[in-house]
């Protein structure tokens, strides 16, 4: 998305075109989930019929996987250093890092969604099955957006001439975009997991 | 061989369609989203016109229930996010760039995508009439009336899919003006010098930011409710109902402000330069508007007294809403302020702008009214309300979208719209406006309930439902007087000059209409009404350089891919979801296409 404009290196705050409107669209998102988590809080406790969460909820394994995310926000920020200071393989390496890490939180995910099924829960048999796979599920469709957003970058970078002279600029913001996928997890796993039902 | 490459050659120049088709200019993006937003205004009024002569007469049967009920739900649809919002996108399209001196938007291509997405919307919206029915549950989709079980057709899934659409259009849309606001200014134009149309163009892309993502989750779940068999919004499952509502006016207050706020800019433009004076209490008027932006998130409750939220959120929700009108007030007195003195010109840009006053204020006065709890319980889904949008919405919006029409047409397109014809249609349209909406106050405080497609005799609706009636086609007969003078007018001479009006803001610093790449030279600014403190100050605009070296961005056909890739995205949501993959997967090969397209 690069703003083909004479002005985009010297602009009236400092920030980046690109980057600014980063930032403002991660405001929109956080009203996005900001509803979505209401949904899942108005709804807490509303289920006519079981499965109720502390059912079916897996509190190890979860932890497991948000770890996996976790981790993914350490190697990105490692990732935006390497392009920051201009040591490509590194930022290679730890972008590389950052999908897989993702992916694994995704296969986590999937996993998650296929055991909740198949202890008979699904997006129609309660409010509870509705409102957890929407809110999960979309977070994980962010989640699989941002792998592809990463792994267009990783390609990018293995052409002749890598990302070009905006390279940091370009893994800085999607290392915006990918911490705060990360933050909206956490919220997402203190509300849904950590809080007692 | 020769004949050959000569082929060749005249092949790679662009025809005049196609070059249109893939701009990036903000100056024609703006002529495209205005071009098809009046398009739209003008489907959505034959809408209404319909919907009145089905109402003319008691037992009326020119339309049965079910096409009235779409067409209601179509008009209030077509006029909200096909013909207001956009002819607002065109405007800001137009002069956010000669505003603040830059040359085009940040994001030209983002620019065009919204356009395209838009165009997708709202052909989908529309062409619903032929597929199955139109959207026929208001444009608020009350669910649990908007779910499966008493929506069965496929109408409330048209009303989703293209709100989502057209929603993501907006949000890139406010996206790119809030970066090419804050941060493509010229040199010396602060934040405080910007025009007041600015402020208010980046107090609207703020509330749609904030808002539309709360109605893209409430569009997702009534989408799942109808499709996938969740049960958000059906209480005999386990749902709420007034979730629904929540959801819809956190989104929809919030966007009467996104109808009212561009037109409040358009008449802070033209009553200073039509009244020769400067704004009168520019800061308070900056303020206010954004106050209203901020208080615009705390009144949703006042939509749903009626529904038994019980006493405090409806003490609350009473309070903010009185709240809200102070800073409105504030600014029709910095208008009137303005007027007060100034040495007036009474041209049609000018009428427009006092009607808006006028009709704004009224439309105004009327929704405070609804703040009250107990008042508001007696309006609830009567006439009344219906009187007091059209005051806002007609009376406010429309009448300051026209306004700026005239105010504007000389710049963009270097002739003056005519006149006489001009104060001739703002009479008829303001006259038929009020015979049309006036009447149903009394109908409203009479007990006649919005939404019903006939009434009985007797009633005692039956004189006022015939003069609004008969106001609606005094209506049409004015604004067709209006397209009319657009091509009367189109075939005049280039007559304008740069700054006919002798205003002060920087548009008016460059040609009519203004060069592709806006200034030549990207002027300086000193002062909040920078050319009359350049003309006071003696100060000459830079000459035009020898040489211009403008880098304008090349044109490009991936805005139009991706939204492509969108529509098919839609229509598989609504047909078959191997469409939507095979529509994500136009997105994601423009997408890369789009990021790798060389912009040097």
């Amino acid at each position: 998305m690069a703003a083909a404009h004479e002005v985009q290196h010297h602009t009236s705050t400092g920030v980046d075109n690109r980057k600014l409107l980063m930032w403002v669209f991660l405001a929109s998102e956080c009203l996005f989930f900001g509803t979505l988590i209401s949904t899942y809080l108005i709804f807490k406790g509303e289920s006519l019929v079981p499965p109720r969460p502390e059912d079916v909820l897996d509190i190890p394994l979860t932890s497991a996987s948000t770890f996996v995310l976790l981790m993914s926000s350490l190697t990105m920020v490692l990732a935006v250093y390497g392009a920051q200071h201009g040591r490509i393989g590194m930022m290679k390496g730890m972008l590389l890092c950052t999908v897989l890490l993702g992916l694994g939180f995704l296969g986590f995910q999937v996993y998650e969604f296929m055991h909740f099924v198949h202890e008979g829960l699904s997006l129609s048999t309660n409010q509870f099955g509705a409102s957890f796979y929407v809110l999960t599920g979309f977070h994980g469709f962010h989640v699989g957006i941002g792998v592809l957003y990463l792994t267009s970058l990783l390609i990018g970078s293995m052409r002749r001439h890598g990302l070009g002279r905006d390279r940091d600029l370009w893994v800085d913001t999607a290392g915006l975009y990918w911490h705060f996928v990360d933050i909206v997890w956490i919220v997402i796993f203190t509300i849904i997991y950590l809080m007692p039902h | 061989m020769a004949t050959a490459v000569g082929t060749v050659g005249q092949a790679t120049q662009p025809s005049k369609i196609w070059s249109w088709m893939t701009t990036v200019d903000h100056k024609k993006i703006a002529s495209l989203y205005g071009i098809t937003g009046f398009t739209f205004f003008l489907i959505g009024g034959i809408e209404a016109l319909l919907v009145r002569t089905q109402l003319a007469v008691p037992q009326g049967n020119v339309i049965d229930a079910d096409l009235y009920n779409q067409l209601f739900s179509t008009h209030a649809l077509t006029m909200i996010f096909l013909a207001i919002m956009p002819l607002g996108a065109s405007f800001f399209n137009y002069f956010i760039p000669l505003h603040i001196g830059a040359r085009d938007v940040a994001f030209p291509r983002l620019n065009m995508l919204g356009y395209w997405m838009y165009l997708s919307g709202g052909l989908l919206l529309t062409l619903s009439f032929f597929f199955g029915g139109a959207p026929d549950g208001g444009w608020f989709g009350y669910a649990p009336l908007s779910t499966e079980t008493y929506s069965p057709g496929r109408n409330m899934d048209f009303y989703t899919v293209s709100l989502l659409i057209l929603g993501t259009s907006s949000l890139i849309a406010s996206l790119n003006f809030i970066v090419t606001i804050i941060n493509m200014r010229a040199p010396g134009m602060t934040m405080m010098r910007l025009p007041v149309y600015m402020w208010m163009t980046l107090v609207v892309s703020f509330l749609l930011v904030l808002s539309l993502p709360v109605v893209t989750v409430g569009m997702i779940q009534l989408y799942f409710d109808r499709n996938f068999g969740t049960n958000f919004f059906l209480p005999a499952e386990g749902g709420d109902p007034l979730l629904w509502q929540h959801i819809f006016w956190i989104f929809g207050h919030p966007e009467v402000y996104v109808l009212i706020l561009p037109s409040m800019g358009i008449v802070s433009e033209v009553i200073p330069v039509m009244s020769r004076k400067p704004l009168f209490g520019y800061a308070a008027i900056v303020f206010a508007g954004a106050a209203i932006g901020v208080l615009g998130f705390g009144v949703w409750s006042h939509h749903m007294f009626t529904t038994g939220l019980g006493t405090v959120p409806q003490v609350v929700f009473s309070a903010s809403t009185m709240a809200i009108g102070i800073p409105t007030g504030i600014k029709i007195f910095n208008w009137l302020g303005t007027m007060y003195g100034g040495n007036i010109r009474f041209n049609t840009a000018m009428y427009f702008a006092v009607g808006f006053i006028a009709l704004f204020t009224i439309g105004g006065i009327s929704g405070v009214m609804h703040a009250s709890p107990a008042v508001d319980t007696q309006h609830q889904d009567t006439y009344f309300v219906v009187a007091h949008i059209h005051y806002v919405l007609f009376g406010g919006a429309i009448m300051g979208i026209f306004s700026g029409i005239y105010f504007w047409f000389p710049k963009m397109t270097g002739r003056f719209l005519g006149e006489s014809l001009g104060k001739l249609s703002f009479w008829v349209i303001f006259v038929g406006m009020n015979a049309t909406f006036f009447p149903m106050h009394f109908l409203g405080i009479s007990g006649m309930p919005r939404r019903i497609y006939t009434y009985e005799e007797g009633m005692g609706w039956d004189t006022w439902n015939m003069v609004a009636t008969i106001g609606s086609y005094i209506l049409a007969f004015g604004v067709l007087l209006f397209v009319i003078n657009f091509f009367k007018s189109m075939r005049q001479p280039q007559t304008a000059g740069d700054n006919p009006w002798n205003a002060p803001t920087l548009e008016w610093a460059t040609s009519s209409p203004p060069p592709e790449h806006n200034f030549d030279v990207v002027p300086e600014v000193h002062d909040r009404d920078p050319l009359w403190y350049n003309r006071d100050h003696g100060i000459e605009l830079p000459a035009r350089p020898e040489h211009l070296h403008i880098h304008m961005p090349p044109p490009s056909y991936y805005p139009m891919i991706l939204a492509g890739g969108v529509l098919l995205i839609g229509l598989g949501l609504l047909a078959h979801l191997g469409v939507a993959v095979a529509g994500a997967l136009v997105v994601i090969y423009s997408v890369w296409g789009w990021a790798l397209e060389p912009t040097d």
